[in-house]
C-alpha cells in the first residue's frame, strides 16, 4: 500500500542555518503518529514542507504517493493541515468559510453535507452563522481543525493543536480525532502534551537539531529507558551520594532514576546512613517524557 | 485536472470580502470623487474649457478613471496585506490552487471592485450633469484595462509588503502622485512643453486620456497609441506578477 507520507533526505536551509539535515520518515496509511521534540527542532518546518507553505533544499516529500512540488495538486487534495496559529479572517462566519475551504478544493454543494457533518461533529452547531471574529479561543481551534477536514482529506497534520485548550475541549478533540483516525483517516500530530502522544499514539518520531533521533512504536519507546522513577518526599536535602540519580526536584520532592527496582534497597539504605526521612514515597513507570529528556539531552 | 471551482470560490470570496465592508469599499471613494467634483467644478466651471468641453463635464471621466484605478489597486493590495498580517492567507495557500488561479482570482475581483465604482460615481454623476458618451466601448476597455493594471500592480504590493505602514507608503508615495500628475483635472497640454514630456511617462496618463476619449471623441494622444502603451503596461507587469507568484516570494519560503 502506498505510505500515507514519504520523506527522503530533505533538508531545508534558512539562509545559514540548517534546519532540516536530511530527514527520512515514512508513515503508514491509518497510523496515529506523533511528532515530538523541543522547539525549533524542525517539526514546524517539516510540516510547512508537507503541506508546500515552504520549499525544501534538497529531497522529496510525497502525500499518499503524490510529490508536493511536482504533482501538489493531488498532494495538497489529499492533506489537511490544522495550523499551530490561531488564525482567521475576519469577513466570515463559520459556514462561509468551511464552504469557501472546500470550494477552494474543488469540492461544491454536494460537500455540504459534509461540512455539516463537521460542524456538529466539532460542537459548532449553534456557532455556525456567527462570525470568526466573535468566537472564543476554543472555538476558533474547533473552526481551525473543521477547515483542514472541509474537503475530507486522507491525511490530517494536527500542529499543536491542544495548546491553551482547556481539559474538556481537548477530550473532545481528541475523541473526535480519535474517530477520524479510526473511519481511515491518518493522523500525524505534533504536540507538547506527551501524555497525549504517549495515550494517541501508536508510533512515535522524536526530532532534535533538524534530525530524527529516534523512530519507533511508542510501546518500544518506552521500553527502551531502563527502570523506573522514584518519587520521594523527604525531611531535608537529598544526601549527595544519590544526586546522580536525580531527575528533576520541586521543593523537598526528589524525583530519581532508577535502573532496576533492586536499586531502592540502596537509595534507602543512603537516606538512612545521611538521617534523612522518607515522608511520601511512589515508584512511577518511565513515561514518553523520560524516553524525551533522554534522547534530546537534558536530565 | 483541477476544476474551475477552485479559483472561482477564491473569486467569490474576494468579492464577498468587498462587499461585506461596502460603506468603505465602495459608499467612500464615491463620495470622495463627488466632492472633489463639486468643488473643482464650482471654483472652475465657466473659466475653463479644455477641448470645447465645460470643465465639470471634462472632470468627470477623469475623476472616475482615478476612482477605478485607486480601487483596484486597492482591492488586491489590501486583500493580501490584511490576509498576511492575519495569518488567514494560510487557508489560501494550503489549497491546489495555482499560481496562475490565484492571479486569476484576485485581478478579477480587483476588476469588479474598481468598475463598481467607476459605475456608481458615473450614475450618480450623469443624474446632474450632461454627459456625452461618444465611444461607450472605448471607455469600458479602457476602465477594464485600467483596473486590470492596477489590480495586477495591488498584487505586487500586497505580495511585497509585510506591514500596513509600506502599504500605505505605495498607496501615498506612487499610486496617489501618478493619478493626481495623470491629467485627471486638466489637459497636458496646458503645460509647459518639459511637463508634457514628463506626464507621457506617466501610464495613468494614457489610461485617462483614452477613457475620456470614449466620451468626447477627443484625446491629446490618440486613443490607439493609449491602449498599446496600457496593454504593454498591463501585459509586462502580469508577467512580472505570475514570476514573482511562482517563485513563491514572500509567500512560499
Amino acid at each position: 500500500m502506498t505510505p500515507a507520507i514519504k520523506i527522503e533526505q530533505v533538508h531545508k536551509s534558512f539562509g545559514a542555518l540548517h534546519a532540516l539535515k536530511g530527514v527520512d520518515l515514512t508513515i503508514e496509511q491509518g497510523e496515529f503518529f506523533a511528532l515530538l521534540g523541543p522547539n525549533g527542532a524542525g517539526k514546524s518546518t517539516l510540516i510547512n514542507l508537507l503541506a508546500g507553505l515552504l520549499r525544501p533544499s534538497s529531497g522529496s516529500l510525497k502525500v499518499m504517493g503524490y510529490d508536493v512540488l511536482k504533482d501538489y495538486r493531488q498532494a495538497r487534495l489529499a492533506l489537511g493541515v490544522v495550523p499551530q496559529e490561531l488564525v482567521f479572517d475576519p469577513f466570515f462566519n463559520v459556514r462561509e468559510m468551511l464552504r469557501f475551504q472546500a470550494g477552494y478544493f474543488g469540492r461544491g454543494k454536494e460537500n455540504d453535507a459534509w461540512v455539516d457533518e463537521i460542524i456538529e461533529s466539532l460542537g459548532l452547531t449553534d456557532k455556525a452563522h456567527v462570525n470568526m471574529r466573535r468566537l472564543s479561543g476554543g472555538m476558533k481551534r474547533r473552526a481551525l481543525i473543521a477547515q483542514a477536514l472541509a474537503h475530507k482529506p486522507p491525511v490530517i497534520v494536527l500542529d499543536e493543536p491542544t495548546a491553551g485548550v482547556d481539559v474538556e475541549l481537548r477530550q473532545m478533540l481528541w475523541e473526535f480525532i480519535k474517530k477520524l483516525n479510526r473511519q481511515g483517516h491518518t493522523i500525524i500530530l505534533t504536540t507538547h502534551y506527551l501524555e497525549e502522544a504517549e495515550t494517541l499514539c501508536s508510533r512515535v518520531g522524536l526530532m532534535k537539531d533538524g534530525q530524527i533521533v529516534a523512530l519507533d512504536s511508542t510501546t518500544n519507546l518506552l521500553n527502551s529507558i531502563p527502570g523506573k522513577n522514584l518519587r520521594l518526599k523527604l525531611s531535608s536535602v537529598l544526601p549527595a551520594t544519590l544526586q546522580s540519580m536525580l531527575r528533576h526536584q520541586d521543593g523537598s520532592e526528589y524525583m530519581l532514576a532508577l535502573n532496576s527496582v533492586t536499586q531502592i534497597e540502596f537509595v534507602l539504605a543512603e537516606l538512612r546512613q545521611a538521617n534523612v526521612l522518607v515522608e511520601e514515597m511512589q515508584l512511577i513507570e518511565a513515561d514518553l517524557e523520560d524516553v524525551f529528556m533522554s534522547l534530546v539531552g537534558r536530565s | 485536472m483541477m476544476n474551475l471551482r477552485g479559483p472561482w470560490t477564491l473569486f467569490k470570496k474576494e468579492l464577498l470580502r468587498f462587499w461585506r465592508v461596502s460603506f468603505q469599499t465602495v459608499a467612500a471613494p464615491v463620495m470622495t470623487a463627488l466632492l472633489y467634483l463639486l468643488v473643482f467644478s464650482h471654483v472652475l466651471e465657466g473659466r475653463v474649457h479644455v477641448h470645447g468641453v465645460n470643465y465639470t463635464s471634462f472632470l468627470i471621466p477623469g475623476l472616475i478613471m482615478m476612482s477605478v484605478l485607486q480601487n483596484a489597486f486597492a482591492n488586491s493590495s489590501s486583500s493580501l496585506i490584511q490576509s498576511k498580517v492575519m495569518g488567514s492567507l494560510v487557508f489560501v495557500m494550503l489549497t491546489p490552487l495555482s499560481y496562475l488561479e490565484f492571479f486569476l482570482a484576485f485581478l478579477a475581483a480587483a476588476i469588479v471592485r474598481g468598475m463598481a465604482v467607476g459605475l456608481c460615481i458615473y450614475l450618480v454623476a450623469i443624474v446632474f450633469i450632461d454627459l456625452p458618451l461618444a465611444h461607450p466601448l472605448i471607455a469600458l476597455l479602457f476602465a477594464l484595462l485600467g483596473s486590470a493594471l492596477l489590480g495586477t500592480f495591488g498584487i505586487i504590493a500586497g505580495i511585497w509588503a509585510d506591514k500596513f505602514d509600506q502599504m500605505a507608503a505605495f498607496q501615498n508615495f506612487i499610486i496617489m502622485p501618478l493619478s493626481f500628475l495623470s491629467g485627471v483635472f486638466y489637459s497636458i497640454h496646458s503645460l509647459p512643453e518639459f511637463w508634457q514630456k514628463v506626464s507621457q511617462l506617466n501610464p495613468f496618463f494614457y489610461m485617462i486620456d483614452g477613457f475620456r476619449y470614449g466620451f468626447f471623441g477627443v484625446s491629446d494622444v490618440s486613443p490607439s497609441s493609449s491602449v498599446g502603451v496600457v496593454l504593454l503596461s498591463l501585459l509586462v507587469l502580469a508577467w512580472f506578477t505570475l514570476r514573482l507568484l511562482k517563485s513563491g516570494y514572500k509567500l512560499r519560503g
